[in-house]
């Protein structure tokens, strides 16, 4: 049976990562469950947690007032749900929508928030990291917004 | 890989086109349609390269380089997957069954097919630039003992922008194959992936030093496909991209093609990453 840290260890996202940081990390995590149709977290909530997704698919929505939801991405397994708790006000910017089944491991953000705190080389490996997939979701919302595919362009 | 192809041996001017008509038009898509057009001249004898293409004259409107997006291996024919933009290709597209349309070509590079033997192939295509990539994959699929593993990542607009939707599904069925789409703008409906189709290459299994690229789509998109192959460890030399400008002649004379040093139409339309990324970086181009 995989143990939590083990998962932990081995994930791409936490690469490199030294054992006692995995440690600290493990001491934060838990696995959770979301059935599909439902809502992992809505924006403006509290943002005290990120995922990693081992399976299923979900959905980043964002609404505008008298408009359906509008899909933002998907993200599946292997990938990293949430950046919000690791910066003030420590709210989520969006929906996130179980569209299948979703199994994750969900890392307390305020415990970890404290972590960092306390041990600046954990919270600097946080950031380097997270700091990564707010690239990579920043340039391929440009990309979205270029729509490439459109008539003319 | 090949430059200019043969045509028709008995009428080899290349400027010339060559009478066919069409057997069928399938709607793809609201605005994009897929023409098979056949000619008793040249029974048997449609060759080209996946990646090559035709001018088509649509008489009395005008002639347009479109993508031969059939399979190589039905030589009755000729299949082409045309998006109604503007005058010509709406000609071309609203042609009845019996109508004649002339044929110039095929002309231009080929897909590297032949360096893809031996290695995964990786086919990436955004929009309409699935139908180039098409004759790839039917090539990839007739010979399956040739190459490693198959892989199809597929962006387009919106789900009703999907090209090919049933052989899509087939393909991905198919052995040592993989096929993901994904859509920029995914309606409430839509259970696939959401997102432009360079977030795809996480969920694709490469094997960067046995694989082969092939990417067919905007400009823009195809620069940000090759730098993110790049830094999953593809190397340059393994990438090839379609280019597109606006091609005239399509045999090197006109210079209306020109990309840089490039004749596209005779030089391309298919080119090696390496020699395209100074290009591609340049506003001016």
């Amino acid at each position: 049976m995989e143990t939590l840290e083990r998962i932990i260890a081995e994930h791409p996202f936490f690469a490199g990562l030294d054992s006692c940081h995995t440690n600290l990390l493990t001491g934060c995590a838990s696995n959770v469950r979301f059935d599909a149709g439902t809502y992992i977290f809505k924006e403006g909530e509290e943002a005290n947690e990120f995922y990693l997704i081992r399976s299923g698919k979900l959905a980043l929505e964002i609404f505008a007032p008298q408009r359906k939801p509008v899909m933002l991405a998907t993200l599946a397994e292997g990938e990293i749900l949430g950046w919000s708790w690791l910066l003030p006000p420590y709210q989520w910017r969006f929906h996130a929508h179980a569209i299948e089944t979703v199994r994750a491991i969900a890392l307390d953000g305020k415990c970890l928030r404290t972590k960092c705190e306390e041990n600046h080389d954990l919270g600097y490996e946080m950031l380097k990291r997270f700091a990564r997939i707010m690239e990579q979701r920043l340039e391929a919302t440009c990309l979205q917004l270029l729509d490439v595919y459109a008539v003319g362009k | 890989m090949a430059t200019v192809a043969t045509t028709d041996p008995i009428t080899s001017d290349p400027m010339l086109p060559q009478p066919y008509s069409v057997r069928q038009v399938v709607k793809e898509t609201p605005d994009t349609f897929t023409l098979t057009l056949e000619s008793p001249n040249a029974a048997g004898g449609n060759r080209f390269q996946p990646g090559q293409f035709s001018m088509l004259w649509v008489f009395g409107v005008g002639e347009l380089p479109i993508s031969i997006s059939g399979d190589p291996a039905e030589r009755d024919r000729l299949v082409y997957t045309v998006r109604s933009v503007g005058k010509a290709t709406h000609a071309l597209v609203s042609s009845e069954v019996g109508e004649a349309v002339g044929v110039r070509g095929p002309f231009g590079t080929g897909w590297p097919v032949e360096k893809a033997e031996g290695r995964d192939v990786l086919v990436i295509a955004g929009g309409i630039g699935l139908a180039p990539l098409r004759p790839v994959i039917y090539e990839v699929l007739h010979n399956r003992e040739k190459y490693g593993r198959l892989v199809v990542l597929y962006g387009a607009r919106s789900p009703r922008d999907l090209l090919y939707r049933k052989e899509l599904a087939a393909w991905g069925r198919q052995r040592e194959t993989q096929v993901l789409v994904t859509v920029d703008y995914g309606g409430l409906s839509w259970r696939g992936h959401v997102g432009v189709v360079t977030t795809l290459f996480k969920y694709a299994r490469l094997q960067p030093a046995h694989t082969l690229a092939m990417a067919c789509g905007p400009e823009i998109m195809m620069r940000f496909v090759a730098r993110d192959l790049e830094t999953h460890g593809l190397a340059r030399e393994n990438i090839y991209l379609s280019m597109e400008r606006n091609m005239k002649c399509a045999v090197g004379f006109c210079g209306h093609c020109q990309y840089g040093p490039h004749f596209i139409c005779k030089d391309g339309p298919i080119f090696p990453y390496d020699r395209m990324r100074p290009l591609l970086e340049k506003y001016e181009l």
